[in-house]
């Protein structure tokens, strides 16, 4: 290798330029993808940014005057004759619901989706495929119309109440509609499919033999599936949650048609603003704040699970 | 050459893993009748092997005895007892996996730790015996490596520690020395024979590989369809099989026919008389025997006293011993194994001349079938 690195046609240029003409096909070839990520996240993201800097126009739209008044509102109200700053509790109670609604939506679907991937993916080959089919055919249908369809179950004289009023177990129809209990429904059912499917495919994955050599060891069935099992699908439990929670955050349309117009979540309040509420501004402020929001928990859900795992 | 010992009462009294008529058939359009009636009583602190092809049912025999299948009839007794419906964690048994089975996501001294760790020992007990177990298969330096990062001889004795460490009464070995290659298998070979002595725990070995199973076994069981053909000590089996199948699936075999009569079988091609020990049940007649390919002698010549002749159509030189191929007086192929450490190679005749084939006495095995 000496005489190699000493002789006079300095294989060193050589690789250098080999290395800078790869670098330009390499950008040549990301070019088109670049265009796209400018042009259709960073570019309306970036008006967000800006808009959200502005001051709110008289019908709604924009007045081109810097403010900070946007991102104020976000969490205080300023008092329309003093001009005194408190808490939004309007918002604040909104950002709680959002929060809570979509922790326990995640867990709903965790809770129902690990057991149902786990059945799918323990059927026998050539049958997987009709259980899979049966998870996607919701997808067919439109979401205002899935959830209407909701509604027809959990109204006062909808399809849950009429039965338990017939079993007797029940004297007076249970309001169901309109509640956090609705949103919560209906998002679960929703959102059920994405927690299925990457945890589907983490458990095809699995070895099951694995789960033979930790019940040989004396794992009971439980501690099988808190050790062995657990962490090694988890990579599809985190991808099922993150895409169960992200949506349940900015949901819009579910908490719309189950909560009605006293259940407001975050999608609710910004689409608020936007309309009725003519304040662009507070609207494009409350956006990048559900961002942020959603970045930050997922930095911190990779942390703690990927933590976790070098712990074993 | 010995006879296969009846087993005495010492020995009934001493059986760790008794099968008792064990069946099992998996259900389903075709279904599989994977183990037939198979009864077998397994001594404590023996080396056993389970032999057989493919698809005779001795991994299922393992997997009934783990507790990963039911059997569909029969009892499994450990020590007397009836394990045949207790799950596999309620078992002092452990299971060495084929492909080893180790957990992906534990260190090595973790994966030896688990058994002790589930069986709720405390952590000073687990870790002690974590470190016996790594010294015990040359590890010790590895130890907090993850188990990905290791080659297959490394989590080969990783998965041997993992099952040795709760100090099970009975080691189940499914094949584990199948995904090593040549060298690391022979030593392998020796380390577990050396482990099982040492640690004095029952060892049920399976094997699809005849000449592992000669290595190590105390006794070896061969196995076919579902049955088991014959029991007995590596050099039973291999001396004196019971049927031609066992004959041929261990070592090399010529099947000669031949005829008995009162003890001594006369062979078609030619030569004396054999004083023979028919096994029960083989009438006077027409049978068919064999003979090892090590226990046949060629030379140049023409016949003389209770020589066969023959024609030798091939001869295979490979190292330490010289394969000749001769068809007999009778035209019955017939191959002879000569160990070139006697000269024996060097001064045969080549292809297509006459020679003469003299059988051992004692060599001439008759078979049941």
């Amino acid at each position: 290798m000496s005489d190699a690195t000493a002789s006079p046609t300095a294989p060193g240029e050589l690789e250098a330029e080999a290395l800078r003409q790869d670098h330009r096909t390499r950008w040549l070839m990301s070019l088109p993808a670049i265009a796209i990520i400018l042009c259709a996240a960073a570019g309306p993201l970036m008006v967000m940014v800006v808009y959200s800097f502005l001051a709110p126009g008289d019908y709604g739209n924009v007045k081109w005057e810097f403010s900070t008044e946007g991102w104020v509102s976000v969490l205080l109200q300023r008092d329309i004759f003093d001009g005194t700053l408190a808490w939004a509790d309007a918002h604040l109670s909104i950002f709680w619901r959002s929060l809570s609604l979509s922790l326990i939506t995640t867990v709903v679907t965790l809770l129902i989706g690990v057991p149902t991937a786990w059945f799918i993916a323990t059927r026998p080959d050539g049958k997987r495929e009709f259980w899979l089919f049966l998870i996607t055919v919701p997808f067919w249908t439109n979401l205002l119309v899935r959830t209407i369809a909701i509604q027809e179950l959990i109204r006062a004289e909808g399809v849950i109440n009429l039965i338990l009023l017939k079993i007797g177990l029940i004297q007076e129809p249970i309001q169901m509609m309109f509640t956090n209990f609705a949103i919560g429904f209906g998002m679960s059912y929703v959102y059920l499919p994405l927690m299925v499917l990457p945890v589907y495919a983490a458990v095809e994955k699995l070895d099951f033999r694995l789960v033979e050599a930790a019940h040989d060891l004396y794992a009971s069935r439980w501690k099988a599936f808190r050790l062995i099992i657990l962490p090694l699908i988890k990579p599809g439990v985190i991808a099922g949650s993150i895409l169960v929670f992200i949506p349940s955050l900015g949901a819009y349309v579910t908490p719309r048609v189950l909560g009605g117009g006293k259940n407001l979540m975050f999608g609710n309040l910004i689409e608020l603003q936007f309309g009725q509420g003519r304040n662009w501004p507070l609207g494009a402020a409350l956006s990048l704040t559900l961002m942020v929001a959603v970045m930050i928990a997922l930095i911190f859900y990779v942390r703690a699970t990927s933590r976790e795992t070098h712990n074993g | 050459m010995d006879m296969s010992t009846p087993v005495s009462e010492a020995a009934e009294a001493q059986v760790a893993i008794d099968v008792d008529r064990v069946s099992k058939i998996f259900p389903g359009e075709d279904a599989v009748r994977a183990l037939d009636d198979v009864s077998v009583g397994i001594r404590r602190n023996e080396f056993f092997t389970l032999l057989g092809p493919s698809g005779c049912g001795k991994t299922t025999l393992l997997r009934i005895i783990a507790g990963f299948e039911p059997p569909t009839m029969g009892a499994l007794r450990l020590d007397g007892t009836d394990i045949s419906r207790l799950a596999p964690d309620q078992r002092p048994i452990n299971t060495v996996f084929q492909n080893y089975a180790l957990f992906p996501h534990m260190s090595v001294a973790r994966n030896i730790g688990f058994g002790l760790e589930m069986l709720g020992k405390p952590k000073r007990e687990v870790n002690e015996t974590v470190d016996r177990m790594l010294k015990l298969v040359q590890m010790e330096a590895l130890k907090s490596r993850k188990t990905s990062a290791l080659s297959g001889g490394q989590q080969q004795r990783v998965a041997l520690a993992r099952a040795l460490a709760p100090h099970p009464r009975v080691l189940l070995l499914d094949e584990p020395l199948s995904a090593l290659d040549l060298k690391l298998r022979k030593e392998m070979q020796i380390e577990l024979k050396r482990l099982q002595s040492e640690t004095g725990i029952t060892f049920i070995f399976v094997t699809h590989d005849q000449e592992e199973a000669l290595t190590m076994s105390d006794r070896i069981a061969v196995m076919r369809d579902g049955r088991i053909l014959q029991i007995g000590s590596p050099r039973d089996i291999y001396q004196r099989p019971a049927e031609r199948f066992v004959a041929n699936f261990i070592g090399e075999s010529n099947f000669l026919d031949a005829t008995l009569s009162a003890g001594h079988v006369t062979l078609k091609a030619g030569g004396g008389a054999f004083a023979v020990t028919a096994p029960p049940g083989v009438a006077d007649g027409p049978v068919s025997v064999l003979v090892r390919p090590e226990h046949a002698a060629v030379r140049a010549g023409s016949p003389a006293g209770d020589e066969l002749p023959a024609t030798i159509r091939n001869v295979v030189y490979s190292g330490d011993a010289t394969t000749i191929h001769l068809e007999l007086g009778s035209g019955e192929l017939f191959k002879a194994k000569m160990s070139n450490s006697t000269g024996g190679g060097a001064t045969l005749p080549s292809q297509g001349e006459p020679a003469v084939v003299t059988i051992a006495p004692g060599a001439v095995t008759v078979l049941k079938d």
